[in-house]
């Protein structure tokens, strides 16, 4: 395996962009779910559309290092600005998503500058109000988002024309798994471009990452901007799939759910946030079925213990494990898609 | 889960002063909101810990009031002291076995394991208790309102700000004259600096963090009439306790007191007046102070 | 002709400490200059002001002649101003590869390139394969930067900056930590940097400042208190007061 340094420098950095057997893996039984498991589309549905908005906050938090107590805003946003296209303009589910992701792509390039002014708490907090504020106004523009009854009477035509939503969620689920294919598919390689790999030195140290030349709050602000603009893909498929939404897509609630996932299945990988989406509906499941009120509980234990732990050894852990059962002698963590 | 708080439930206009009746109940609900925050505000200046489980302290001090008064017939006042002692203990506790271990932690860690906390709280005051508000019966003697020259004053609400005044000048009272209270402000200032000068850092952490807990028991007792008490305590009011931190700052107990004291004048009055406009103006108001003035509204910039 | 670097009565107050006072300094095209002073003269703060890590209280910086007093750290960098820093700031979660590989891409323009793979770049691979060689770092590339022993951290601090291309370059304390062996090989590396380069050395190892630098300033209290050649700041009693006692027992 020896070569000249520049062989070695150039097989490196190929490595990290390459696909692992088990990313085919994955997507192949994502896909493979299609046939599969035909009475579970519902639900495998709803855990795409989470892993989606899951793998949006990884975006900003594992590769930039932005944390947000508010990204359901944008989820929220994307949800409610498709439901309502589909009420008011036409009922095409393509057109609807791709207008709802731009839109909340543009209002992440807005709120960006709020954000990104203040540091720490303050930013923490500002994500937070940036929520509470839309949430607000969901809430109180009655007329056009039904205020707390929900939105009402979304009717979606047919995908590309030819496949009808149906009953039991089958074209349901294969819309939302293409769509988060494809939107994977552009984030993985993002994260493994330049432009992605000064996004980990931004996160990992944003002094030294303005003394080599990087802009770093440009990056920022196109970063989120892309986030925002996934977040608010992810919810328009949930209004789209369900043709429903309720307040209940903005709601702090999902703001913090979605984080706990990307933290349970860990951060700067991009699969953290299908690992957590999984996780979390199967302990949500499994819990609600043994003690459906007090499920919570449980969820906020394996926080506690999480943190408690570490949530850098367990991600190292779990990512040991995970270069193990490639077979690979010498593990080295933290690298799966380039990440850490 | 993110419902409002119902800040002006109880609010009665015969017409006339009304505006003066805001006000007052405002004040109420703002020196509440206070004695509930301030415990926070300490927390989170002296040890840069953000502890968004504050909240459950603030519900143990409530539920501990309303027990002995329900079930064990105390009268209200004398379960005041326990609702204070408890939670106390409570975070003496805690703050010994878990907090202090992620005092080192970035912020990201510590609201993960405190929103953790109040997740389980919740749950576990719901498997005990129940999920249904808790009524808090008050003496007769707190109950209604006088007219005072036109000006419908409720009695509890009077009660309130006196009660919570005192607690005010007594908390200034400790942090400005006392032994403790220089020790405490030293390491506000300077933690490493304090430790250096012979100061005891890590018990000063331990008894601040319990006179916080207590006092935020004190205040779910005493507002549990104004705000509600149920499991989703800790949560619903969360952002209201944050609000005043972020907007009052953490350098002293003044910016704190002052953010709460409009926080509570607002809310009262912008539910009575636009109430079409909700917790909007509120929210908005803490963006544009997070955005501009990230150290706090109240706080001399340095 | 205009200096490399120059100040204007630059100052920078903490509160009630001025830690820069009044600094009006010039670095020569192609200068090898060292800045000594005690600890706490306010040595990394000037680096800090000049690279923009601190806004000045008073005082105008000009790069080649250029006012950058107000221009955001980044672009300085464009225009190349890079330092090092005294305590290694390096990217943990990252490898030297990659660390070296962005600073490159970054320098090049390629910093919003979000299509292609990092790395499909040869002319990237090669210069990074370069200075990894020179600074003893061609055998860590792919290990994790956290994980390294300190001495090759210290290294890619160093040359870190020089993936960026200096026209001028402030090192901060470079061989602070670095073993007495290796501190010599590594002013060498300086020292062989094309002579329009412009290197600012901040050092307390006094051997290594006579044999590097050609000039000397000295910094007591946050102000300029002489400047001169090795050898007159060498034989200035003053000097040796002020800071060669001091650094004695530092
Ligand atoms: N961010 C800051 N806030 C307040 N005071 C500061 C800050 N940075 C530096 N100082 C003070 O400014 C003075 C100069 O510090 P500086 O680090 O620049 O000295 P130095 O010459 O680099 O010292 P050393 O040789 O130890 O590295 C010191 O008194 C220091 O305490
Ligand atoms: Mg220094």
């Amino acid at each position: 395996m020896q070569g000249t340094p520049t062989e070695t420098a150039t097989r490196h950095l190929a490595e990290t962009s390459r696909w692992k057997p088990l990313e085919f893996a994955f997507w192949l039984v994502a896909f493979g779910a299609i046939w599969l498991l035909p009475s579970h589309h519902l639900i495998l549905n709803e855990i795409i559309i989470t892993a989606l908005f899951a793998m949006s906050l990884d975006l900003i938090l594992g590769y930039a290092g932005i944390a947000s107590l508010g990204h359901a805003a944008f989820f929220g946003f994307g949800a409610y600005f498709a439901g309502i296209f589909a009420i008011r303009v036409i009922g095409d589910p393509l057109t609807g998503l791709v207008l709802a992701t731009l839109a909340s792509g543009a209002l992440g390039f807005i709120t960006s500058f709020l954000v990104l002014r203040g540091v720490d708490l303050a930013r923490l907090m500002v994500t937070l109000g940036v929520a509470l504020v839309l949430g607000e106004i969901a809430n109180k523009m009655t007329w056009l988002t039904g205020g707390a009854d929900g939105l009402q009477g979304v009717v979606m035509g047919p995908v590309l024309g030819l496949f009808e939503f149906d009953l039991y969620g089958r074209t349901a689920y294969v819309y939302s798994l293409v769509v988060t294919f494809l939107l994977f598919l552009i984030a993985r390689r993002i994260v493994v471009s330049p432009f992605g790999l000064s996004l980990r030195t931004i996160r990992d140290n944003p002094l030294r990452a303005r003394a080599i030349g990087i802009p770093v709050n440009r990056r920022l602000i196109a970063v989120y901007t892309l986030a925002a603009a996934y977040a608010g893909a992810a919810g328009a498929l949930l209004a789209q799939t369900t043709q429903f939404v309720s307040l209940d897509v903005i709601a702090l609630h999902r703001s913090a759910d979605v984080l706990l996932m990307l933290v349970i299945g860990g951060t700067g990988y991009l699969y953290g946030g299908f690992a957590g989406a999984i996780v979390f509906k199967v302990l949500q499941d499994v819990i609600s079925n043994w003690t459906p009120q007090y499920w919570t509980f449980w969820i906020g234990l394996i926080l506690v213990i999480l943190v408690l732990i570490g949530r850098e050894r367990m991600n190292h852990q779990v990512a040991v494990l995970w270069a193990r059962l490639r077979g690979k002698p010498e593990p080295r963590p933290r690298t799966i898609v380039g990440g850490h | 889960m993110a419902g409002r708080p119902h800040g002006a439930r109880s609010l009665y206009f015969p017409g006339g002063s009304r505006v003066l009746t805001i006000l007052f109940d405002g004040i109420a609900y703002g020196m509440v909101l206070f004695v509930l925050a301030c415990g926070l505000s300490i927390t989170l200046g002296l040890m840069n810990f953000v502890n968004l489980a504050h909240g459950v302290f603030a519900m143990v001090g409530g539920y501990v009031t309303a027990i002995l008064m329900n079930r064990l017939g105390v009268p209200f006042l004398a379960t005041l002291p326990f609702a204070f002692l408890v939670p106390a203990a409570l975070g003496l506790v805690m703050e010994r076995t878990l907090y202090q271990r992620l005092y080192n932690r970035n912020h990201l860690d510590q609201v993960l394991f405190t929103i953790g906390l109040v997740f389980m709280a919740i749950a576990a005051v719901d498997y005990v208790m129940g999920s249904q508000p808790q009524l808090i019966q008050l003496p007769s003697w707190l109950r209604g309102r006088v007219d005072v020259f036109g000006v419908q004053v409720g009695l509890y609400r009077s009660f309130i700000i006196v009660v919570c005044g005192f607690l005010v000048v007594g908390l200034q009272f400790v942090l400005a004259k006392t032994r403790f209270g220089a020790q405490l402000r030293a390491a506000v200032d300077d933690a490493r600096v304090a430790r250096g000068l012979g100061i005891n850092t890590s018990l000063v952490f331990a008894a601040t963090f319990a006179a916080g807990s207590g006092l935020a028991g004190l205040g779910g007792a005493l507002g549990a009439e104004i705000l509600g008490l149920d499991p989703t305590f800790p949560l619903k009011f969360l952002i209201y306790f944050m609000i005043v931190v972020t907007v009052g700052g953490t350098s002293s107990l003044t910016g704190p007191f002052y953010a709460s004291l409009l926080l509570g004048i607002a809310d009262v009055a912008g539910k009575y007046y636009v109430p079409s406009l909700g917790a909007f103006v509120i929210y908005t108001v803490m963006i544009v102070v997070l955005v501009f003035r990230p150290q706090g509204l109240f706080v001399k910039a340095r | 002709m205009s200096a490399a670097l120059e100040t204007v009565g630059l100052q920078k107050r903490f509160g009630g400490i001025v830690a820069t006072d009044d600094v009006s300094f010039r670095l020569e095209p192609g200068a090898r200059h060292a800045l000594i002073g005690p600890n706490g003269a306010g040595k990394t703060t000037f680096v800090n002001l000049l690279t923009g890590v601190l806004q000045p209280s008073a005082g105008t910086i000009r790069l080649h002649g250029e006012d950058i007093s107000a221009m955001a750290p980044e672009r300085r960098v464009k225009r190349g101003l890079v330092r090092t820093f005294q305590i290694n700031q390096l990217f943990a979660g990252m490898t030297p590869l990659e660390t070296l590989g962005v600073a490159v891409s970054e320098r090049m323009g390629h910093g919003y390139e979000f299509w292609r793979p990092a790395g499909s770049k040869s002319v990237v691979i090669d210069e990074i394969v370069e200075i990894a060689t020179r600074f003893k770092l061609a055998d860590v590339l792919e290990e994790r930067t956290a994980s390294l022993p300190y001495g090759k951290q210290r290294l890619l601090e160093i040359a870190l900056a020089f993936a960026c291309q200096p026209r001028v370059l402030l090192l901060d304390e470079p061989a602070a930590g670095v073993p007495e062996a290796e501190r010599h090989d590594l002013l060498a590396t300086v020292a062989a940097l094309p002579r329009d380069v412009s290197v600012l050395l901040i050092e307390h190892d006094m051997d290594l400042v006579f044999s590097f630098a050609e000039r000397i300033s000295v910094l007591v209290n946050g102000a300029l208190f002489t400047e001169g050649t090795v050898s007159e700041i060498a034989n200035d009693p003053r000097v040796r007061a002020v800071y060669l006692g001091e650094s004695l027992d530092g």
